[in-house]
């Protein structure tokens, strides 16, 4: 059972204290896009064996979402951070190469 | 005979005496036995018949590895089957059973299947199961059901109670023996949060037992200093009677405290299950002895040496009066020597190994005891109690060459770390040669959440036999350095233990042993697998462990193969040809030992199994006669049956008084939602598929929303406040989850829109005021202007009513003249019971869910659920309506532009009402001509909502059917559930009061 | 107008703790983004607390104000106070973008009390208790609903929402019988 750090109250919470929200960083595509683009958004999802982020909202906490960059092989937690934003910020990629220096990077 | 000694026994107090009943047998004990101990010092040693043949089985250990003495324990409230009676604590008035027996344990007819044994081999199940199908049907299955199986289950209601708690700690200790206690002490003197956990009552493990010797002193004496220690410092936290259950991801363990097992009865809760929280964990979890495969190794009185060790200086009782020991190694000899001087006659050592020349064997000699090496037992005569033995060369097939009389075998066939909790969350093993055994590979430990070692094994658990304490103090130095603490002045205790010689591997016995004595070799006592049967898998062409453990069901008994796993991958091993590394071994799960359900259930059970949701105004439908109904967690009056009615007659009644007089519902339940901020407007407009961003102040409008795939999730009224406010009302299921659907777009999507939201479902309760004469409810009430043009239809209103500051909102979910008031929760079931008041002379009476369902369904209102399942999209519901044509974007939109949902051929919603009048089946499907691919009728349409209209005396249902609305006036045929159909003309969706006069009033 | 009901109009449980529901309790959520001007000055104005810190509760005697999230405070009051507070919070908020709603009788409100009051607190949410900071507001779950709990004076304060305050109280009253000391 994981352990997530919030990054909003900082309480270290368990996975119980939180919901799960699956792939982060997914664009999204409305009325206009392709039918490509919006079979992307909607269904096609990286699930990978190795470095992965996702989105976890502390539910029963501060209620905020947030992202993780973790294992989904060894559940090595590599960081969480704020939801605002649409790519992994510069240190949690970096702690990536740091520990994976195989990792193939976000795109 | 096994017996109780006359002096002797470190954990009974001879003092206390206490009776307990095996069988129904009254035996005496004393304070401190266990329950095998006490049967061995009553001469019970036959406590058990094995799962498929049904052999005799007798106590072969002394602790959680045992795997045949299983009694059910207590009675009818306070039964609990599959209790091992070596962790049993004996306590006055204790009452055991023996189990899998019929009819009694000396006279079991199941015995039967021993002599069938050839028609049980390995695999018998799948084989059976297979081919031929009537034999498993008719033959074999009633006759093993009948014989096989464990303890019964309870059937009563427990009557203990059971909890949970949150521990936190830095580092956990699983293991009280020494090393344990050892690895304790370094962390606690560092100043970490230390707990260190027992299974047993009692600390100390093994070492008390072996005569070790550690800073000079007895290691009974060191043992009692270091708990000392330990329970006066503030940050350890000591617990006996807790097994370390199972270890998983990012430090999370479960720890199963048996708090009253030993004291039933007295109030406090029987188990209590610890989720632990730790940075580290040190595994001290000791070894188990491993037994010797020979033919009859698994006859009443054969034991592990290390049990009769344990037996007679803990319990003083000694299994037997005339004790062969056989061993593979020098450890063994220590059980000779024990029993000599406790004054038992030990006929012989029988050691495989060709030279016996450590200091134990010296000393066994010394005391006179005869030492036979490079010798094994051919084979054990006796039934239900081992008559004596056959010696013979271990290098040899198993010819003969003395008989040893004796009552009891103590057998040693080396040692294994017990390395579950290094497994449990993905640690590896690696092979160790020297003591045939798997031991923890520290390079490949299992790790935590920064991606170091979670998991220190130590002491015997990590191989380390005879060095436990300066591998403990070694472990726990690397575990406190990589919690950021330091212990580099800590030490190990001087540990005095004589020296051993090598041991050496011996996994059949003898060497040569022909089928016959293989056949009679047992790998796993309760589930009758022997080292034929995991030859005999092997030459099946099962090579893989995890293959031949389910072919041979080795490993798979409630002792999940402690003491028959390295044993039966050593012969799966020898039997392909290859070295045991490279068989591998199965994998390890938690529990380490059984934990009960009650203890995983905690609290969970009775009034607050789960959480019950009740509106303000529930005590007063309880004391009205409510039959309640789950809605999500909330319980809602599905109807309030009077005196000698049934819950239709009553749904009948309170759905015709509220269409002609009034009724009053509790809509407590239904979710609220303050939306507000610059750019609220702008964001229900992406929420809704209507627009609400031009939603006049005062007024109210219906919603719907959608997932972005456009499949209908959601609907409900949305009142606009004031400027930059709008009140969004839920279904009563969806009101958190449509919250969090809100907060996630606010969050992750549209983080720079100035939109705040509230879920203020429970701050109202919400009282519908339905029917003709609802308006003069109000106005009784009074307080408040509540004409047609001070709350129109589809309008709201702040005021008072009786009183009471409400809102007041002109919407109807029935067809009829309706308002739904909301009051401050603290006020709502006075609020509820001054309108019964007010509506007493109008024939005012409350309706349920059922009654609501009914009515809406007259009107063809849909509900969420009913009408939608997660596949239909609002066009499908003839709600285009609600959808705007004009807005760019809304959640759902792209999605419902998708072929497959733009399609013309959907089914679409429809009414139908049956030619006879009669209700149509829930779930029935509308038949179409022909069959599919799989020879199955085909459909076109099912049923989505079906009840009898009270209000019109027959039977309407709304319903999907593929190009619904145009095939008006058309008769089908909907499924019954006798095979049979009923037909049904398609209509209007609407059935009462089509042009909506009766709301608008 | 009728008195205000608490839900379980004050039900109390005497264990190795004690464990009493009070109430009802005025409360407010405030939700506006820390920094936005006129929040510390509503809060003061409604409650007479400094805004608290992140995961903290500043308690004033009666009332308190805790941090709930980054961009939610809960007021708490007397009962009869909260609509004077609004009012305060939409004078000092007025043009900010801000919403302050009363959730007085959203909430259900529990004191355990005891020297071993910590021990129920740690048979239902999954927290170190150990390491709660003196004035920690620690949102979490007790078993399966969500709850909301601070130490304070010879006890803990437990929020819940107030449909599951029976529920809530079968915990808490559960979880301090007799005989069931950690
Ligand atoms: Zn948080």
């Amino acid at each position: 059972m994981l352990i997530l750090e919030c990054p909003y109250c900082g309480v270290k919470a368990e996975e119980t204290e939180l919901s799960p929200g699956g792939e982060a960083h997914l664009k999204r595509f409305g009325p206009g896009s392709s039918d490509a683009d919006f079979e992307a958004y909607m269904f096609a999802r990286k699930n990978p064996k190795g470095v992965h982020f996702e989105r976890w909202r502390h539910a029963y906490g501060c209620g905020k979402w947030f992202l993780a960059a973790r294992c989904t092989a060894t559940l090595e937690v590599f960081g969480t951070y704020p939801a605002q934003t649409s790519e992994p910020p510069a240190e949690i990629i970096a702690n990536i190469m740091a520990k994976r220096p195989a990792w193939k990077g976000f795109k | 005979m096994s017996t109780r000694l006359k002096s002797g026994g470190r954990l009974i107090d001879r003092s206390a005496s206490l009776e307990f009943t095996f069988n129904g047998k009254r035996l005496k004990g004393y304070a401190g036995d266990t329950l095998a101990a006490a049967l061995l010092a009553n001469d019970q040693m036959l406590v058990g018949r094995s799962f498929k043949y049904h052999r005799p089985r007798g106590i072969v250990a002394s602790g959680a590895e045992e795997p045949n003495a299983l009694v059910n324990l207590g009675s009818g409230a306070r039964l609990e089957p599959n209790q091992r009676a070596t962790t049993t604590e004996v306590f006055d008035g204790l009452q055991a059973t023996s189990q899998n027996h019929w009819p009694s344990l000396e006279h079991d007819v199941g015995v039967l299947n021993n002599y069938a044994a050839r028609f049980l081999p390995a695999g018998f199940y799948y084989k059976t199961f297979i081919h031929p199908r009537a034999a498993w049907k008719h033959v074999f299955e009633p006759i093993i059901r009948q014989s096989a199986g464990l303890g019964r289950a309870p059937k009563d209601r427990d009557a203990d109670r059971y909890e949970q708690a949150y521990g936190f700690a830095d580092l956990l200790v699983a293991g009280g023996g020494i090393a344990g206690l050892q690895a304790a002490l370094v962390a606690a003197r560092a100043g970490a949060r230390v707990w260190i956990v027992e299974q047993t009552a009692v600390w100390g493990g093994r070492a008390p037992v072996d005569g070790d010797v550690i800073d000079g002193m007895p290691a009974a004496t060191w043992v009692d200093a270091a708990v000392t220690e330990l329970a006066s410092l503030p940050n350890v936290t000591l617990r006996v009677r807790t097994m370390a259950a199972g270890v998983y991801d990012h430090g999370y363990v479960l720890l199963d405290e048996k708090v009253a097992d030993h004291t039933p009865g007295d109030g406090r809760p029987k188990h209590r299950l610890w989720r632990m929280r730790v940075g580290r964990i040190i595994n001290a979890t000791g070894a188990i002895e491993r037994p010797l495969s020979f033919a009859g190794n698994d006859i009443p009185g054969v034991m592990l040496a290390s049990a009769v060790r344990d037996y007679v200086v803990n319990w003083a009782v000694s299994p037997g009066d005339r004790t062969v020991v056989v061993t593979n190694n020098d450890d063994g000899y220590r059980t000779a020597i024990t029993l000599k001087e406790a004054g038992m006659d030990v006929p012989c050592v029988i050691d495989a190994r060709v030279r016996a020349d450590g200091a134990l064997p010296a000393r066994a000699r010394g005391l006179g005891i005869r030492v036979e090496t490079g010798r094994g037992i051919a084979k054990v005569k006796g039934g239900k109690r081992v008559e004596g033995i056959e010696m013979c060369l271990q290098a040899g097939e198993g010819a003969a060459s003395s008989f040893i009389a004796c009552d009891a075998v103590a057998m040693s066939g080396g040692w294994s770390p017990v390395v579950h909790l290094w497994s449990h969350c993905g640690g590896k093993l690696t092979w160790d040669d020297a003591h045939a055994f798997f031991r923890p590979d520290a390079t490949r430990p299992p790790i935590t959440h920064d991606g170091s070692a979670m998991v220190y094994a130590a002491g015997a658990a990590n191989g380390a036999l005879h060095e436990a304490l300066a591998d403990a103090t070694h472990r726990a130095k690397i575990a406190l350095q990589s919690l950021g603490m330091t212990a580099e002045t800590a030490t190990a205790p001087a540990h005095d233990l004589p020296e051993e010689s090598p041991m050496e591997a011996v996994w059949i016995m003898p060497q040569g042993a022909p089928i016959a004595l293989k056949a009679k070799m047992w790998l796993d006592y309760q589930n009758d697998v022997k080292v034929s049967d995991v030859q005999l898998a092997a030459r099946e062409g099962y090579e893989s462990v995890e293959h031949t453990k389910r072919y041979t069901t080795l490993g798979m008994a409630t002792d999940q193969g402690k003491l028959s796993n390295i044993n039966g991958l050593a012969v799966l091993a020898g039997s392909l040809n290859t070295e045991i590394p490279l068989v591998g071994t199965t994998t390890f799960r938690p529990p380490y030992t059984p934990v009960t359900l009650g203890a995983l259930a905690g609290e969970a059970r009775g009034e607050i199994f789960q959480p019950l949701r009740k509106t303000p105004m529930h005590d007063w439908h309880e004391k009205n006669g409510a039959y309640f109904e789950p809605v999500g967690y909330w319980r809602r009056p599905y109807c309030f049956p009077r005196a000698g009615e049934t819950h239709e007659q009553a749904v009948h009644r309170e759905v015709l008084n509220t269409r002609s007089n009034v009724g009053l519902l509790d809509a407590s339940t239904l979710g609220k939602i303050i939306v507000k901020g610059p750019d609220a407007g702008r964001f229900l407009d992406m929420l809704y598929t209507g627009v609400m961003s031009t939603l006049p102040i005062g007024k109210c409008r219906y919603g719907l929303m959608c997932n972005e795939q456009g499949f209908l999730s959601d609907d409900g009224v949305v009142a606009r406040i004031d400027e930059d406010t709008w009140l969004c009302h839920t279904t009563s299921g969806g009101a958190d989850r449509i919250h969090g659907w809100m907060e996630d777009w606010l969050q992750c999507e549209w983080w720079d829109w100035q939109v705040f939201t509230a879920n203020v479902t429970e701050q109202y309760a919400q009282v519908a005021v339905v029917g003709p004469k609802a308006r003069k409810v109000l106005e009784k009430l009074g307080g408040m202007d509540v004409s047609k043009e001070a709350v129109p239809f589809m309008g709201w209103a702040d005021g008072t009513l009786g009183g009471f500051p409400v809102r007041v909102y002109r919407i109807s979910f029935s067809g009829e003249l309706s308002y739904e008031i909301a009051v401050p929760a603290s006020h709502g079931a006075a609020f509820w019971a001054a309108c019964v008041a007010a509506g007493a002379e109008f024939g005012a009476m409350p309706y349920g869910t059922e009654g609501l369902h009914v009515m809406r369904a007259e009107k063809g209102f849909i509900m969420i659920g009913d009408e939608t399942d997660g596949t239909v999209i609002p066009q499908d519901l003839g709600l285009d309506w609600a959808i705007s044509k004009k807005k760019a974007d809304f959640l759902g939109k792209r999605g419902q532009e998708r072929s497959f949902l733009a399609s013309a051929d959907r089914w679409k919603l429809v009414g139908f009402e049956t030619l006879d009048g009669s209700v149509i089946a829930d779930g029935a499907y509308i038949i179409d001509a022909g069959v599919n691919a799989n020879n199955q009728r085909k459909v076109q349409g099912r049923v989505t909502s079906t009840y009898h209209s009270p209000t019109l005396g027959r039977g309407i249902a709304m319903g999907l059917l593929r190009h619904g609305p145009v095939r008006m006036g058309e008769v089908v045929e909907f499924t019954k559930l006798d095979g049979s159909t009923v037909k049904a003309k398609v209509v209007n969706a609407v059935f009462y009061d089509k042009d909506g006069e009766k709301q608008n009033v | 107008m009728s008195d205000p009901v608490s839900p379980l109009s004050g039900a109390r449980y005497d264990g190795f703790a004690t464990v009493r529901e009070i109430g009802p309790l005025g409360m407010i959520t405030l939700r506006a983004k820390t920094g936005t001007p006129g929040l510390e000055a509503s809060v003061m104005a409604a409650t007479g607390c400094e805004m608290p810190a992140v995961r903290h509760v500043v308690v004033n005697g009666a009332n308190a104000a805790g941090w709930m999230s980054p961009d939610e405070t809960l007021l708490v009051l007397p009962y009869a106070d909260v609509a004077g507070a609004l009012s305060k919070i939409a004078d000092a908020m007025k043009g900010q973008h801000h919403l302050a709603v009363d959730v007085s009788d959203a909430r259900a409100v529990f004191r355990v009390e005891g020297a071993k009051a910590d021990q129920v607190i740690r048979k239902l949410s999954p927290v170190d208790v150990d390491l709660l900071q003196p004035g920690e507001l620690r949102r979490s779950r007790a078993a399966q609903v969500a709850a909301a709990f601070w130490a304070d004076e010879g006890g803990f304060t437990v929020v819940c929402f107030r449909s599951v305050a029976a529920y809530m109280f079968g915990l808490l009253s559960t979880s301090a019988r007799p005989g069931a000391e950690l």
